[in-house]
């Protein structure tokens, strides 16, 4: 393969921000109008009253709160990823960062509007902000989800920061390029790059400090959220395990979506000649660890409650091995295990086309894992008298399907406005110069990669 | 400062239900027609659990009134991010509805499952609508409502007390689940006085809690049935 230029690579990447084509428009119209039916949906919901979603006594968290966790989960794959092969300075990463940066970012938005529309009053969310308030009322900070809301806040805020801070050059190069209106604004997001050495100096030191700031910040998040099940006395929730189990399904399943949304870049956007196989390759691998971790912690959970015995958790455990819930639990094992052991654990299977099914089997599997990590332990706690079930009814699938298409349609417009590969950062890969790689790394280079 | 607590004798409860109907109609709880009910909206402050032993015919139905246990070491406080759930001086789970934002967290920390969410705004066929309490406010959708021990009783019967500058006499509380019981199954007083029959009753050795070993630590006390073999 040829190595493109730097002409090539402006020219390749910085095409799709100031072409557009009717399926751009396409895309935007399908993405936006699903939003759109999930926006309605939710209105709905609150103009009705929230008994149109399927939630009961005593499952009062179910669809909603699994797309929290979920999207939360996502939301790994931007900043434990790229903050760990920045830190790593893997050469591979060079292509793949901003993918992963963009999601987390934006998966992250979309997670944090579960919280509010799951609630009974949504409107009165603004009382978990710490305001001075007329009655001296502050939020209860024993609670776990006043936590939740700190901690996202933090991730939210610091990995918008690692996102734009390696964005800045590219917009600098946007900015030379264009013209007029375009040219101002870009001007503006540029921040006045002029490619300096001390601006350059200054650009890595701030990006190595959010590389080293994020991962304890990611971790700490999904930890937290883990907190919102593990503090409750619920069968099945109040487990030690949840925190690291929660935060390596959250890398596994970020993994898995920027397989994919990789896959659909390369495609679409022409970028054959940057996103190679070796990358998919290597992520792939890295998908297969997180399997096996994955593997090993649900293993753990499940021996731990079985061997105990206890009553109570036995119900849930049950319903879930073969029980109402078993289908869905079996699904789960083959999405997020065997799956991606045999795809990703077979040299042959590790292709760009086997990373795709391994993604799309770890994503489902890994929706499907927070829904029964919710949903069999309330509606099976303790008294037999009060058990329930729970069926989702179409206002939550609606919203549900909103989120992906949501997910798509920012990422559609994202690409459409900021490059969506590091220009600069190919650029110094291909021509490394000392004032900005540490001497003492080899650097891959682009044209010859090898595992 | 007072402690309230109650007492429930199985051997005394025949499961008729008498005190789910009385807290329905002190409580301003809406009913919620079959179709919801079918669903699992269904309301009840106090539930009479039945549980059933042996094969049929041999069968033996255990009933076991429910209500907010009233914990002393309650699992659904502390998760409230607003303190919609909180503890009161004299030992209550209050529930301040309009502090309430509807997390449902609360429900489900509820090891008890005795908390009920508002999916719909109340409604109350005609003339049903005129019967409501003027002591006890009206839910809206979207928040948790709960057993109170009908502290609209306490307060007023404290009130009461002070205006005639005396104590509230033992058995001068009743909320209305305690009221409405037929056969006397229910019983509610103060367990910081240890003369009061509540007390008496909780001490019994025949007393237990309802799911004890979780540590919720909860105010009402069953008295186990003897005239079971």
């Amino acid at each position: 393969m040829s190595h493109p230029t730097g002409a090539e690579m402006n020219r390749d990447l910085l095409h799709p921000l100031f072409n557009t084509s009717w399926r751009f428009w396409l895309l935007v119209a399908v993405f936006g109008g699903v939003v759109l039916f999930g926006a309605v949906s939710w209105a709905t919901q609150l103009w009705l009253g929230f008994g149109i979603a399927g939630l009961n006594w005593p499952v009062y968290w179910a669809f909603y709160v699994t797309n929290f966790v979920f999207w939360i989960g996502i939301s790994h794959a931007g900043t434990l990823i790229s903050a760990i092969l920045r830190l790593v300075n893997a050469g591979w990463r060079r292509p793949v960062t901003r993918c992963a940066e963009v999601i987390t970012v934006f998966a992250l938005m979309i997670g944090a509007m579960f919280p509010i529309i799951h609630l009974g009053r949504p409107w009165l969310a603004f009382w978990l902000f710490p305001y001075p308030s007329e009655r001296l009322i502050w939020p209860n900070f024993r609670s776990p989800l006043v936590w939740d809301f700190f901690a996202i806040n933090t991730y939210l805020t610091g990995s918008l920061l690692f996102l734009y801070l390696p964005i800045i050059p590219d917009f600098a190069a946007v900015r030379d390029k264009a013209t007029g209106l375009r040219r101002r604004i870009y001007g503006a997001l540029a921040l006045g790059w002029r490619g300096t050495p001390k601006q350059w100096h200054r650009l890595e030191t701030a990006m190595s400090i959010m590389a080293v700031a994020i991962i304890p910040v990611a971790v700490s998040v999904h930890t937290i959220v883990s907190f919102d099940f593990s503090m409750a006395p619920v069968p099945m929730w109040n487990t030690t395990i949840f925190g690291p189990y929660f935060v390596a399904g959250a890398i596994f399943s970020g993994i898995a979506g920027l397989l994919l949304a990789m896959a659909v870049l390369r495609r679409f956007l022409h970028l054959e000649a940057y996103l190679h196989p070796v990358h998919f390759e290597n992520l792939g691998k890295l998908l297969l660890v997180m399997a096996l971790l994955w593997g090993y912690f649900v293993f753990n959970e499940r021996l731990v409650t079985y061997y105990a015995n206890e009553p109570a958790e036995m119900a849930v455990f049950w319903s879930t091995q073969s029980g109402a819930f078993a289908p869905l639990y079996w699904t789960m094992v083959i999405g997020n295990f065997v799956l991606p052991l045999i795809l990703m654990g077979i040299r042959r299977f590790r292709t760009i086309t086997g990373c795709v099914i391994a993604s799309i089997g770890v994503i489902v599997g890994m929706w499907l894992e927070r829904f029964l990590i919710i949903v069999p332990g309330l509606s099976q706690k303790y008294l037999p008298y009060s058990f329930g079930s729970y069926r989702p009814q179409p206002v939550e699938i609606v919203i549900t399907t909103a989120t992906f298409a949501g997910m798509a349609l920012l990422y559609v417009l994202f690409a459409k406005v900021v490059p969506i590969i590091s220009i600069w950062e190919l650029k110094a890969g291909e021509h490394p110069s000392p004032s900005l790689i540490p001497p003492a790394t080899e650097e891959h280079r682009l044209g010859d990669l090898h595992l | 400062m007072p402690r309230w607590g109650m007492a429930a004798d199985l051997d005394r409860c025949t499961g008729c239900g008498g005190c789910v109907v009385a807290c329905h109609a002190e409580n301003n709880i809406s009913t919620v027609g079959d179709d919801q009910a079918s669903r699992g909206r269904a309301k009840h402050w106090i539930r009479v659990e039945r549980y059933y032993e042996g094969e049929f015919p041999d069968v033996r139905v255990k009933f076991r009134p429910v209500m907010c246990q009233q914990c002393d070491n309650a699992p659904c406080e502390p998760v409230c991010p607003t303190y919609a759930s909180h503890h009161t001086d004299d030992g209550l789970n209050a529930q301040v509805y309009n502090r309430c934002i509807g997390t449902r967290y609360c429900a489900n920390a509820c090891p008890y499952n005795v908390r009920f969410f508002d999916f719909f705004n109340p409604s109350w066929e005609k003339p049903l609508h005129l019967q409501l309490n003027p002591d006890v406010s009206l839910r809206e959708v979207g928040v948790m409502e709960k057993c109170t021990f009908c502290v609209q009783r306490i307060k007023s019967a404290q009130i009461g007390a002070k205006a005639g500058q005396r104590e509230v006499r033992d058995g001068e509380i009743q909320p209305a689940c305690v009221q409405g019981c037929p056969s006397k199954a229910l019983v509610f007083g103060d367990l910081e006085d240890p003369e009061s029959e509540v007390s008496r009753l909780s001490r019994s050795p025949r007393g237990t809690k309802l799911l004890e070993d979780l540590g919720t630590k909860p105010k009402v006390a069953y008295l186990a049935r003897v005239s079971q073999t």
